[in-house]
């Protein structure tokens, strides 16, 4: 006979903790299968060794993109930059490029507003004032604001009074300051009795052996010195699945389960947003910082400071105007990314090569006083997923890099936002000589741009109306697979213009309230309402039907 | 029908609905190579082509009078002092197996574009060595442009170029950044605290910069 659960989630990241702890709380037996390791703040090292953040963080080149996710237990929440932003709303409006509105009608930013609320409420999330504003975000609101625009500290799921302005949260945070799933709906969870396994990479899901179950979901246990390797496997039999693996994992995952369990919805694996992610970097005149901006962090120094702070400062909103065209909204927003980007820059100055050589050296000679501007623009939903690898997400060629079968052939309205979103920043960053401007010029492609570069990945497996353009239903269950449910990333209809995470959180709160009353109609003896996680250990068991 | 018979049809049918995760047994015992114990070859060729197509990427100064394989087209460390090769042979990287076939490969370029561009090369030192370091840089560019086949791989083994210049990845950063490694230290990465770890107490201006958008929400959120 095969294990049984009532609920089976597969990935541990915001979409996959947050209905874990509601179905655990409500009484469900639920078991969480995440295919990175488990490690806590005093595993995570201010460190570039590979071998060590490699542990948690996969870069997956694909064609014509190229996308960092998250591959521990908390998932991308573990790594990310912590930027917590609800979605403008005119972002659900889109109707991209298919004339008509891509957000289920059920979902506005008014309609979304008491979600996001109560994510923010958990996490929490935190309103940084200027004090709190490192160097990079401080010099690009004085840039922006010299340039003749608004510029805003950008709400952050950061305990601001345990950071340390290490700036190497992709990393993990050492000090526990970043408020990722691993603080609290995961622990929320298992104190209701939630299993949580690492290690296991879920392969297929087909139909149940055990009577009574709907689905049999297939996992290889990973070796963790190697995750090429597979050490063992299983199956769950589950009365209710919830796929939450990523944006990269969640279509591959299906799209191979369609063997088992007859023909997937065609939006699944298709329509994938890179959200929009355009970087660009600028490389501030120091001097010009002092006498431009008024800026000094120490007698003399005006910046040289790139390295301190938390990644995300400051943004500007002024391109967000709902009444402008679709395709030519964006947000720019100051980031800090570590030196393993360095290779990605451009060096400005005319002819080949553009990203390695002497000119590039010289470049990064000045790393101290780089900027870089993350642009959030419209895209057009134009990733699409090849046929799934034999196992797993992707080909982890090494350890250190995977191959996705994703392809982004970058439409023309995608590359207008990126154009736009270029000529502003350099009109900002450029002004009076401030600075010097770059693109990001590799991985080369040929004649082709460069891949875009994702931290965020989207909606590959996504919500809507339509059938014949997503995946799943307004609640998040998949077309023609009922009991399958798609509550990550992937589910997200259009890239943003903000960084995601809130609203990927956001959408997984609403659809939990959905999966308490489908899972009971499925036969689970299961609450259909559950209160918010609690903050300690005793409040979190006070929550449960069931304590652990 | 007996107990016995019936767990033996059941296990039958068990078996049977496992048979298209065939795949899965397999992933079980064939195992790709063992990555964590490779040492680059001794070969004269291998060395060197490697260190002039990191010295191509980030130039740097040679370390002898009779250097080849660094060109000398910048004053100061670069790449292959700042350990490209070591992070090429680390074994979390896993591509030390495949070095050989890359020195290969960029020797078998360099004798092509030589011949292309009625370029002697000389016999004593390996074709892509012999080459001037504009004619590395121009073969490079080609080679790395993102339209031939082989651009993946070749672009992974340049990020390893940079990834040691710039990050150390084939060192604990603490000890790296103490020891004054030269990418780090070119790149003007800081000092860690006494206590080995970054972390800074003066990180802000501590002003307001700019006006916030009028239609910020209460919660910082744009409309």
């Amino acid at each position: 006979m095969s294990e049984t659960a009532d609920v089976v989630v597969i990935g541990t990241g915001f979409g996959g903790s947050i209905p874990g702890y509601y179905l655990a709380a409500g009484g469900a037996r639920v078991v969480m299968l995440e295919r990175g390791p488990r490690l806590a703040a005093e595993d995570f090292a201010q460190t570039f060794e590979i071998g060590v953040y490699t542990r948690i963080v996969d870069y997956i080149r694909g064609t014509g993109v190229d996308v960092t996710a998250g591959n521990c237990v908390g998932g991308s929440s573990v790594i990310y930059f912590a930027a917590s932003l609800r979605a403008p709303t005119f972002v659900f409006e889109r109707m991209g490029t298919l004339g008509r509105r891509l957000w289920p009608a059920a979902i506005s930013r008014q309609t979304l507003d008491p979600w996001y609320r109560r994510v923010e409420k958990i996490l929490p999330v935190a309103q940084q004032r200027w004090k709190d504003v490192a160097y990079a975000g401080g010099v690009w609101a004085a840039a922006c604001n010299r340039a003749g625009h608004t510029c805003n500290p950008v709400p952050v799921a950061v305990d601001l009074k345990r950071c340390t302005n290490c700036n190497f949260m992709v990393h993990g945070c050492r000090f526990d300051a970043k408020r990722s799933m691993l603080l609290n709906y995961i622990p929320a969870a298992e104190a209701c009795g939630a299993e949580i396994r690492p290690l296991h990479e879920v392969q297929a899901i087909r139909p149940a052996d055990t009577p009574g179950y709907r689905y049999a979901v297939d996992y290889l246990q990973l070796d963790p010195t190697d995750y090429r390797v597979a050490v063992g496997g299983g199956t769950i039999d589950a009365r209710l699945v919830i796929v939450a693996a990523g944006a990269m994992g969640t279509p591959v995952i299906l799209q191979r389960s369609a063997t088992y369990l007859g023909a997937m919805p065609s939006a699944v694996g298709r329509y994938f947003s890179p959200n929009g992610d355009h970087v660009t970097t600028a490389v501030l005149d120091e001097a010009k910082v002092r006498d431009l901006l008024g800026l000094e962090r120490a007698p003399g120094v005006g910046y040289d400071a790139h390295h301190i702070g938390r990644p995300i400062g400051t943004m500007t909103y002024d391109p967000l105007v709902a009444s402008a065209p679709e395709f030519s909204r964006f947000s720019l927003q100051q980031i800090y990314f570590p030196p393993i980007v360095n290779i990605l820059l451009d060096d400005r100055v005319d002819g080949p090569p553009s990203w390695f050589g002497v000119d590039k050296r010289t470049v990064t000679s000045r790393w101290r006083s780089w900027l870089s501007v993350l642009a959030m623009t419209e895209d057009a939903n134009e990733g699409v997923f090849g046929t799934p690898p034999p196992t797993g997400n992707f080909v982890r060629l090494s350890p250190a890099a995977s191959l996705g079968q994703l392809t982004f052939d970058r439409a023309p309205q995608t590359q207008s936002g990126f154009d736009a979103a270029d000529a502003l920043t350099r009109s900002i960053v450029e002004r009076d000589g401030l600075a010097r401007h770059h693109l990001w010029a590799a991985p080369p492609n040929g004649s082709a741009p460069p891949n875009v570069q994702s931290a965020h990945p989207l909606a590959s497996c996504r919500i809507g109306d339509d059938p014949d353009t997503s995946a799943c239903d307004d609640r998040h269950e998949l077309r023609g697979h009922p009991g399958i449910f798609v509550t990550d990333a992937s589910a997200v209809p259009t890239s943003l213009c903000v960084n995601p995470s809130l609203t990927i959180a956001a959408l997984a709160e609403r659809a939990s309230a959905f999966l308490l009353l489908r899972a009971a109609e499925y036969g689970v003896n299961v609450a259909t309402s559950v209160r918010l996680p609690g903050r300690t250990a005793s409040s979190r068991a006070s929550r449960c039907e069931h304590p652990a | 029908m007996s107990d016995a018979v019936d767990l033996k049809r059941r296990r039958l049918l068990q078996l049977v609905a496992l048979a298209p995760f065939a795949w899965q047994a397999r992933r079980w015992v064939v195992r790709p190579p063992d990555a964590f114990a490779q040492t680059l070859p001794d070969d004269p060729t291998i060395v060197p082509t490697l260190e002039a197509f990191a010295d191509t990427l980030i130039p740097g100064e040679k370390r002898s009078s009779d250097d080849r394989a660094i060109a000398g087209a910048a004053a100061g460390p670069g790449a292959v002092q700042a350990g490209a090769l070591d992070l090429m042979n680390f074994p979390p990287v896993g591509v030390a197996p495949a070095l050989p076939g890359f020195a290969a490969g960029l020797n078998a370029h360099a004798v092509q574009y030589a011949a292309t561009n009625g370029i002697a090369l000389d016999p004593t030192v390996p074709p892509f060595v012999a080459l001037a370091f504009g004619d590395r840089t121009a073969l490079l560019v080609e080679i790395l442009d993102g339209s031939g086949p082989d651009e993946l791989a070749y672009f992974a083994l340049a990020a390893l170029a940079f990834l040691a210049y710039h990050t150390a990845g084939h060192l604990p950063l603490v000890d790296a950044v103490r020891s004054g490694h030269p990418g780090l230290a070119a790149i003007g990465f800081p000092q860690p605290q006494a206590d080995g770890l970054w972390h800074y107490s003066d990180f802000s201006y501590r002003r307001a910069l700019a006006t916030r958008h009028p239609e910020t929400s209460k919660r910082g959120n744009p409309p």
